[in-house]
Parts: C-alpha cells; sequence; structure tokens
C-alpha cells in the first residue's frame, strides 16, 4: 500500500462520528457510572438485559452530571496550500481535512471514512501522500500542502489528471480525487513502476463504483508502459 | 414529404454514437471541482452530528434531555427525530441532531445529549430460520407451485438438494446520504445527494408543509446512490428545519457508520432448495424454500421471480421472512437480481456435478427453458465467452483440478437478465442563433455518463461536436424526469432529447429549403454543414441564424413505442480462479462478461458500467457484508476498515465485451446500469465449486466460509 505518512498504525486512534452511544441507556460515559456496557452485552435474556439496562440508566444519571465539554481555544494558524499562503482560525483539534474543506473550500479531498482506510482524502505534505483525515491542521504549518486542485494550472491538468480522463478512471468521481493524488505521489516515488507494484501501491484508495480498471491503465500509462503494460 | 419519423442514424452513419468518448464532466471530477452535496459550504454553513440508537438494536425510548448540549458555545441547535416513549428499532436508528458552527463542536453537541433507552426483546439472525420462528418473527410469504414438481423428482435421473444464501450487504456510497440546505425567506434551496431530482421536492415540502414550488432540489454530482438515494429522508428534511430555526445555511451528512446502519442494505436470502434433472442434464424439478430479512418489516427476495432467468416445467417456491431489528432495506443495483441469481445458477452448478457434466454444457442445454425470449443471445454470449476465456481448454470435472499442491484453479459461470426500459423523461432543447445548443432536463448524472450521452445524442444529431453542445441537468426547476434507479435513464434521456433534437432539426430544415431552395427532404446536418446529398448547403450558423433573434427551443417527452429505446437485456458471466484450500482465499485471475444493451451510445462509459458491475460483484462475492452480533443486535463493521471492499489488486484481470451485433443497435437503447452487477456471485461460488468439489454454501466465500465447507466435506 502506498505509505502515506499518517498509516492507520502510525497514527493516533481519534475520535470517531457520534462517539457516544445509546447503547448503556445512552447515559454517556459508562466509565463514570462504573456501568460496564460489554457486562450488559453480555447478559444472557434480553428480559434481563432490559432491567439491567434500566437500573443502569438510572443510577447513572442520579450520579452523572453531562459531560462538561472545554475544547481547547482556536489559535490562528497559517497553512501553505498549493503555493499560496492562508491565514485560519481552528481549535487544535481541528484535521487537516476538515480546515481544506469547511474553512478554505478546497472540496476535492473527501471526508469518507475519517479512519485512514480509504484514501479519499488523500493530499500531498511534504512531497509525500497523507490521510488528510488523520493529520491536524495545526501539525501542517510551515509544510508544503498540495491538494488536487493544486494540479490544475489554467486549462492545463496534470498528466495524471489526464490519464484518468482518457481511461474513463471515473464515474460519480467521489473516491477520484484522492485517487488521482494517490497516483500522483506514487508515480514520483515509483516513476516506472510496474502492473504489480501499482496494484499494490494504490491499495490504500477504495472506490464503490468500480473504477479500478481505469485507474490501473491511467497509472500504467503515466508510468510509461502504455495501454497494455 | 416523405414522412419524417423519430430514429436513430444507421449504424454506418454514425460520427459519435458508439464511439469510446469520455466523459464531459472527467476534468471536473478528476480535479475536484465538481462540488458534490458534501461538499457545499455556503458562507455561514452550520455542521451536524447525530445521536443513534448506536450498539442498541430494539428499545422504548425513556428520556431525552439536550439541555446541557445546547448550552455549549458554538452548538445552535438541535433537532429530535424522536419523542419519549417511542421506539428504536434498530442499532442507529436516529434520535438527535446537533447542528453547530463546527463539525468538532456538532461532536461536543452530541457527546452532551443524554437519552436512556428501556431495551426491548431484540432479533436479528436473520440466517436461522428456527430460531426466527422461535423468536415469533417469521411471516409465511408468498407461494408459487406448476406441474407436479413431487413426480418430477422422483422420474429424474438426478436430484440434488442443497443449503444456499447471500447475506445481507449496505450500499457503502462513498459520499453519505446527506443535503445542505437554505432557507431566502420563505423558499427553500437544498442540494441533495440524490438519484431523484425531480421527485424529492416535493417530499420536503410535505414534510415541511410549505408549497412544493418554493422548494428547489439541486445535485449536480452525487457520490454513489446504488438505488439508496431516492428520497428527501428524514435527516434531509432534519436538515431543513435545523436550517430554519438557526437562519443559516446548514449542511447534513451521515456518519460513516450510520450510513452503513441506515442508508440502505440489500435483504438476504438462504434457501433449501432441490433440483432434478434428466440424464441428458435438461432440468425438469425445482423446489425452494427461502427466507431472509428486507429489516424490522420482514419481507426479503421476491418469490415471483425465483427460480431465476429460467422457468421450468415443474417448479415450486415459497418464500418467508424475517422480522429483524436492522436497517431498512433499499433498492440495491438491480434487486433483487443477485440474489436470485445466485440461489438459481448455484444449483444448476451442482445439478452439473451431479450428473457428472461440464457445466457450461449443462446450462446450454437448458437455454430453451428461459422466460426472457433471449435463448439464442444467451448462446451466442455463452459461445463468445467461453472464447474470451479459454473454457473448454480449461474445464475439469467439478474437483478434479489437475494442480498438486493446496491451490486448485476452477472455472464458474452464471447468466442473468434485466429490464431496462426507458423512464419518464421531459427536456427542453434549445437552439441558439448563433448554433450553439443546449437541453434542460430534471434528470441527473449518478456517475452512469447521463451528461455524455446526452451531450453525445445532441451532437449527433445535429451533426455538431461535443464542445457545441451544453447538458443542463441536476435542478428540480428543469423539466421533470424520473429517478435514476433500474437502468431506466439512458434510455428516457436519450429517447426524449433525440426527439427533441430531431423536432428542431426537421425546423431549421423547413427554412434552409426555403431560404437555399432546396428539398427539405434530402437535407442532412453533419460536420457543421447542412447538405443536401454530399452537397453543401450552407454552414450549421448559416443554418441558425435562420432563426431570427430567439433561440427555438422544442419539447421531447417519453417514452414511446417509436423504436428509439426497447428493453430486456440478458448477459453471460464466466470467472476462472483458484483456491487456496490451506488459507481459504480465493484469487480471481480472468474475469468475463458478455453483455447486450441494445443500442451503445458511448461505450467506454459503457464498459465502465460494465466494470462496475463486476467490481461491485466481487466485492459481494468474496469479502462485503453486514456483520450482525446476534446476542446484541449490533451491526459490528460499520465502518470502512472491517467492513471489506475489493480493493484494485483484488480483482483480476477483467474482460468487458460488449454484445454489439446490428441487431442489438437495431433495438434502441436499452439501460445497461444493473445487468453486470447480478452474476458474480454465482458465477464465483461456482467456480470455487469446481476448483475444489465442495459447494460453498453462503456468500461472500470468505476464507473463514471456505475453510468450513471443505472441513465440512471432508468429515
Ligand atoms: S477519509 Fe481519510 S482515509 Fe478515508
Ligand atoms: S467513482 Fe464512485 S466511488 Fe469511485
Amino acid at each position: 500500500m502506498l505509505e502515506r505518512e499518517d498509516s492507520p498504525t502510525a497514527s493516533p486512534p481519534r475520535e470517531g462520528p457520534a462517539a457516544v452511544s445509546a447503547g448503556a441507556a445512552a447515559s454517556g460515559d459508562t466509565s463514570r457510572s462504573g456501568f460496564n456496557r460489554r457486562d450488559f452485552l453480555r447478559g444472557s435474556g434480553a428480559a434481563i438485559a432490559a432491567t439491567a439496562a434500566a437500573t443502569a440508566a438510572e443510577d447513572a444519571v442520579a450520579e452523572d452530571k453531562p459531560a462538561t465539554v472545554v475544547p481547547a481555544k482556536a489559535v490562528e494558524i497559517k497553512l501553505n496550500i498549493n503555493g499560496a499562503d492562508h491565514a485560519l482560525k481552528v481549535e487544535p483539534r481541528v484535521t487537516l481535512l476538515d480546515a481544506l474543506r469547511n474553512d478554505l473550500s478546497l472540496t476535492g479531498a473527501k471526508h469518507v471514512c475519517d479512519t485512514t482506510n480509504c484514501g479519499a482524502c488523500t493530499v500531498i505534505v511534504d512531497g509525500k501522500p497523507v490521510f488528510a483525515c488523520a493529520r491536524l491542521a495545526v501539525e501542517c504549518q510551515g509544510k508544503k500542502v498540495t491538494t488536487v486542485e493544486g494540479l490544475t494550472a489554467g486549462q492545463n491538468v496534470d498528466q495524471v489528471v489526464a490519464a484518468f480522463v482518457k481511461h474513463d478512471a471515473s464515474q460519480c468521481g467521489f473516491c477520484t480525487p484522492g485517487f488521482v493524488v494517490a497516483v500522483k505521489a506514487f508515480l514520483e516515488a515509483n516513476p516506472k513502476a510496474n502492473l504489480e507494484q501499482i496494484l499494490k501501491g494504490l491499495g490504500g484508495n477504495l472506490c464503490r463504483c468500480g473504477t479500478y480498471v481505469g485507474v490501473q491503465a491511467a497509472a500504467l500509462e503515466c508510468a510509461g508502459h502504455g495501454k497494455e503494460g | 414529404m416523405a414522412e419524417r419519423k423519430f430514429a436513430w442514424p444507421a449504424r454506418k452513419d454514425t460520427t459519435l454514437i458508439g464511439r469510446e468518448i469520455p466523459r464531459i464532466d472527467a476534468v471536473e471530477k478528476c480535479t475536484g471541482k465538481a462540488k458534490y452535496t458534501a461538499d457545499i459550504n455556503t458562507p455561514g454553513t452550520l455542521f451536524c452530528r447525530l445521536f443513534t440508537s448506536d450498539q442498541l438494536a430494539h428499545g422504548k425510548i425513556k428520556k431525552i434531555d439536550t439541555s446541557a448540549a445546547e448550552k455549549i458555545p458554538g452548538v445552535r441547535a438541535v433537532h429530535l427525530f424522536k419523542d419519549v416513549d417511542d421506539e428504536v428499532r434498530w442499532d442507529g436508528e436516529l434520535i438527535v441532531a446537533v447542528a453547530a458552527d463546527r463539525d468538532d463542536i456538532a461532536k461536543d453537541g452530541v457527546k452532551a445529549v443524554i437519552v436512556e433507552i428501556e431495551q426491548l426483546d431484540q432479533f436479528v439472525d436473520e440466517a436461522d430460520l428456527a430460531a426466527g420462528e422461535k423468536a415469533g418473527r417469521k411471516q409465511e410469504l408468498g407461494k408459487k407451485n406448476d406441474g407436479d414438481v413431487d413426480a418430477a423428482i422422483k422420474a429424474a435421473k438426478a436430484v440434488h438438494k442443497g443449503k444456499y444464501g447471500i447475506v445481507t450487504i449496505s450500499h457503502m456510497c462513498l459520499e453519505p446520504h446527506g443535503a445542505h440546505c437554505q432557507w431566502d425567506g420563505d423558499k427553500l434551496d437544498v442540494h441533495l445527494s440524490t438519484q431523484n431530482v425531480s421527485g424529492t421536492g416535493s417530499q420536503f415540502a410535505e414534510a415541511l408543509e410549505i408549497d412544493a414550488a418554493n422548494v428547489t432540489v439541486t445535485a449536480n454530482y452525487e457520490g454513489g446512490g446504488f438505488g439508496s438515494k431516492f428520497q428527501a429522508d428524514e435527516w434531509g428534511v432534519a436538515c431543513a428545519e435545523l436550517s430554519k430555526k438557526t437562519g443559516k445555511p446548514v449542511r447534513l451528512m451521515l456518519d460513516r457508520a450510520t450510513e452503513l446502519k441506515v442508508g440502505g442494505t440489500r435483504p438476504s436470502a438462504f434457501a433449501e432448495i432441490t433440483i432434478a434433472g434428466d440424464a441428458d442434464g435438461k432440468i425438469t424439478a425445482w423446489d425452494s424454500v427461502h427466507w431472509g430479512t428486507a429489516g424490522v418489516g420482514g419481507g426479503g427476495v421476491d418469490v415471483t421471480k425465483l427460480p431465476y432467468v429460467f422457468k421450468f416445467e415443474n417448479q415450486r417456491a415459497a418464500q418467508i421472512g424475517l422480522a429483524c431489528n436492522v436497517g431498512p432495506n433499499r433498492a440495491w443495483r438491480a434487486p433483487p437480481h443477485p440474489q436470485l441469481c445466485a440461489l438459481t445458477m448455484m444449483p444448476i452448478d451442482d445439478l452439473a456435478a451431479k450428473l457428472g457434466m461440464d457445466s457450461y454444457d449443462l446450462f446450454l442445454k437448458n437455454l430453451p427453458q428461459v422466460s426472457n425470449g433471449k435463448e439464442a443471445v444467451y448462446a451466442d454470449q455463452m459461445k463468445i465467452a467461453a472464447q474470451a476465456i479459454d473454457w473448454k481448454a480449461k474445464w475439469h470435472p467439478h474437483g478434479k483440478a489437475p494442480e498438486k499442491g493446496p491451490v486448485k484453479r476452477g472455472l464458474g459461470m452464471a447468466i442473468h437478465t434485466w429490464g431496462g426500459g426507458p423512464g419518464a423523461c421531459k427536456c427542453t432543447v434549445k437552439v441558439h442563433p448563433d448554433g450553439s445548443v443546449e437541453t434542460f432536463l430534471g434528470s441527473q448524472d449518478i456517475g452512469t455518463g447521463t451528461r455524455t450521452i446526452l451531450a453525445i445524442t445532441l451532437a449527433e444529431t445535429f451533426g455538431l461536436p461535443l464542445s457545441a453542445v451544453k447538458v443542463n441537468l441536476g435542478s428540480s426547476k428543469y423539466p421533470q424526469s424520473a429517478a435514476s434507479g433500474g437502468s431506466i435513464t439512458v434510455g428516457g434521456v436519450s429517447g426524449a432529447n433525440r426527439r427533441a433534437a430531431q423536432t428542431a432539426l426537421w425546423q431549421i430544415f423547413d427554412k434552409v429549403a426555403e431560404k437555399y431552395k432546396v428539398a427539405a427532404d434530402g437535407l442532412v446536418a453533419k460536420g457543421e454543414k447542412i447538405l443536401s446529398g454530399d452537397k453543401e448547403v450552407c454552414t450549421w450558423k448559416q443554418a441558425a441564424s435562420l432563426l431570427g433573434p430567439m433561440p427555438l427551443e422544442v419539447q421531447g417527452q417519453g417514452p414511446a413505442k417509436d423504436g428509439l429505446t426497447s428493453d430486456t437485456v440478458g448477459g453471460v458471466q464466466m470467472v476462472d480462479l483458484s483456491v487456496d484450500t490451506e488459507t481459504g482465499v480465493i484469487r480471481i485471475h480472468k474475469f468475463v462478461c458478455v453483455q447486450d444493451c441494445g443500442l451503445i451510445l458511448d461505450e467506454m462509459t459503457a464498459k465502465s458500467q460494465v466494470y462496475g458491475g463486476m467490481i461491485m460483484g466481487v466485492a459481494y462475492a468474496l469479502t462485503e457484508e453486514r456483520l450482525m452480533d446476534n446476542k446484541t443486535g449490533r451491526y459490528i463493521n460499520a465502518n470502512l476498515k472491517d467492513y471489506a471492499l475489493s480493493r484494485i489488486g483484488d480483482i483480476g484481470e477483467l474482460v468487458a465485451i460488449m454484445y454489439q451485433p446490428d441487431s442489438e443497435y437495431e433495438r434502441g437503447v436499452v439501460g445497461l446500469g444493473e445487468p453486470p452487477v447480478i452474476a458474480p456471485g454465482a458465477a464465483i461460488s461456482n467456480a470455487v465449486h469446481n476448483a475444489t468439489g465442495v459447494r460453498v454454501p453462503t456468500i461472500p466465500l470468505t476464507p473463514k466460509r471456505v475453510l468450513d465447507a471443505l472441513k465440512g466435506a471432508k468429515a
């Protein structure tokens, strides 16, 4: 798989979306209520479990105040993206992906899995491909960030984009910007890659529509192997 | 004057139709310029996160308290999907949405929400009929019975009885379901990730109790739907309400886990099937009972369509539904043909093994029993596919792979069918006095190439380059068009646009005839010129200028029975793969699809549809499944790490062969999106059967299932 700066194993675990579950009667943080959801879920009969849930919920509510959440204050940062400096103010916990998409409206990189499993958010940081969903914006100060938007200059598009167009490597297109950037970064590191290397190197990107045949042809062409590789 | 008829140009006269033409919106998609609903970011947009019944399958809500959430700085509003005493019926059901200045703050808000739920009995074990019955979740659904099944089984030379299954999967659209809503007074602008631009505005209006005329739905791009995005949905309506409440634009997209749980699933089907045949391999009897679930309502795979493609003289089938506490099903690409195909083609292949026959020969032998009139097409397609995969040279009897080591190679095949007739479409085609052309229609391009095939249709009709044509779609303010589902779009929209364009062209021909004193009858538009025979009469621009100061506008509609479109396709798939009998890992070497689809407008995007279907098929055949924890009712792999889709190195060599004799061109356009996704499960399972001599009963054929089946066969 194309090694990104933040590989699935290297990246610190980050909170998934909607992290609070309703499982244990949704009292919020189960550790504070002393109620262990695992035990609860192990309960054999549904009737017993239901009682357990109700009791635990009452306990939890009796003991707990709702969580007081104090996020770290937003800070002013400067990001260099596609050759231009951008000033923005974000909380330290904001990902590079959210900063790009929500603060700068650079929406080419997509938010799909949030867990470094799909590659839709791939951007290039200091020459290396990165999952932007697993990188904080504040970390990227002083670095050069290239997004898919940076692969177009006026009417001219990058060779990888042209090859994607020619080989119909996009259907719905939602995975495509991430795939384009991944191919670009991969070929920069492996300019003469063969088919086997390409298939391995691009394994970090997912496409639901099934554009892999086109992506493969595009990558092979850019690696100088023409149609058949 | 000779009668003017709607028709496609003769095949030999086309310049664009049927060529390999890159999609016209490819650059937008590949450069990140294409804006999807998830990308709409108007100033001040708020972000939403959802509190769901995460990890709890069934219960009754006792308390909802959002007060702490609402006090968090940056949280602007909450929306309740449920009230106290409401039931939650599956893991992931929506309870509260929180809208905030930033996504992370919305997450904080969700964390501060308190919901108490009293747990109730849940049942999710859709494969276990006995358990379902015990839990009171069983529904007897349809039955059918033709001929005398028992007598035919008794008289048969070979009888095979087996268990089969194909599990529930999710749609897993990479762009989740969601909306961006913005009000301007009493007018509502919705960007919606939808396959149904024309049909969803009224759904918003009804839910919000406003005039439908005040709602505009826009979807210029959509990041995958596959049948799951036809509705406004409760979260879309919540987005509009949160926007109203806050006076700000709001974007609400489902998070990945919720997308998997509630964004749509394909129902499961498990079956006990008996199939019988005579000594030559003619299938003489079919007897099946199948069960599965489409959600809390039970339901499942429609019994009337089983057995699939074939109609046998003696056949009996019964359907049982199991009401399960799982997220609701939605149409999943070619519903429910992949399940029907798997349940039918696996037993057929088993019967071939029982008779010691080459599966190809047995399928061929039974083609006279297909029920869609495609016998000859299938025979042709089988021949082409077999040649492409070298079937006759590679075939060995089931379980008799010549390889000495643990890795065994095998071949499998299956056939499929789909309707794909044209959907309803209205459009307005405009020819401007400067010669440029555009069309307006409330259809959508969901990755299937709608824009591109429309540009081809118009450019071909007017004899123009693609660049002279503009396609406007994706807005509910344009003339209404059917939702894109069931492979009805390309036929529907190309037919309507061809009609409008031919009508416009005839009007222009009349003006040219009058001005240049030539017969209108013999005129042709080609190469940006109007020709009479081989002689140039005038340029296209000169012709268009005869319109005067105003553009010519023509409405087109359809479907119509004028030969521009038709329906019903066949299709054959063959797979060559290896099974490692020590690890259970399957490796696809070559996967061939031969597919008919009438007249092809763009061979390149058509092939992409076929590849896409095959690749989705490899995923659900080998790895993809919704995993429910039977004990707790949780959806345990609702993320892109554990819900395993195929990656670029997992698919082997794919070969898409478009079946295109002149007879196909002559029958007009037929939809193509669904067919290629139907047969992969069956074909791959059959190839594993051929390689190992063992049927892995349930799709997907994960390594564990393969090893279990091999072990079971030895025992
Ligand atoms: S969104 Fe970052 S890898 Fe999927
Ligand atoms: S093109 Fe749709 S997900 Fe890849």
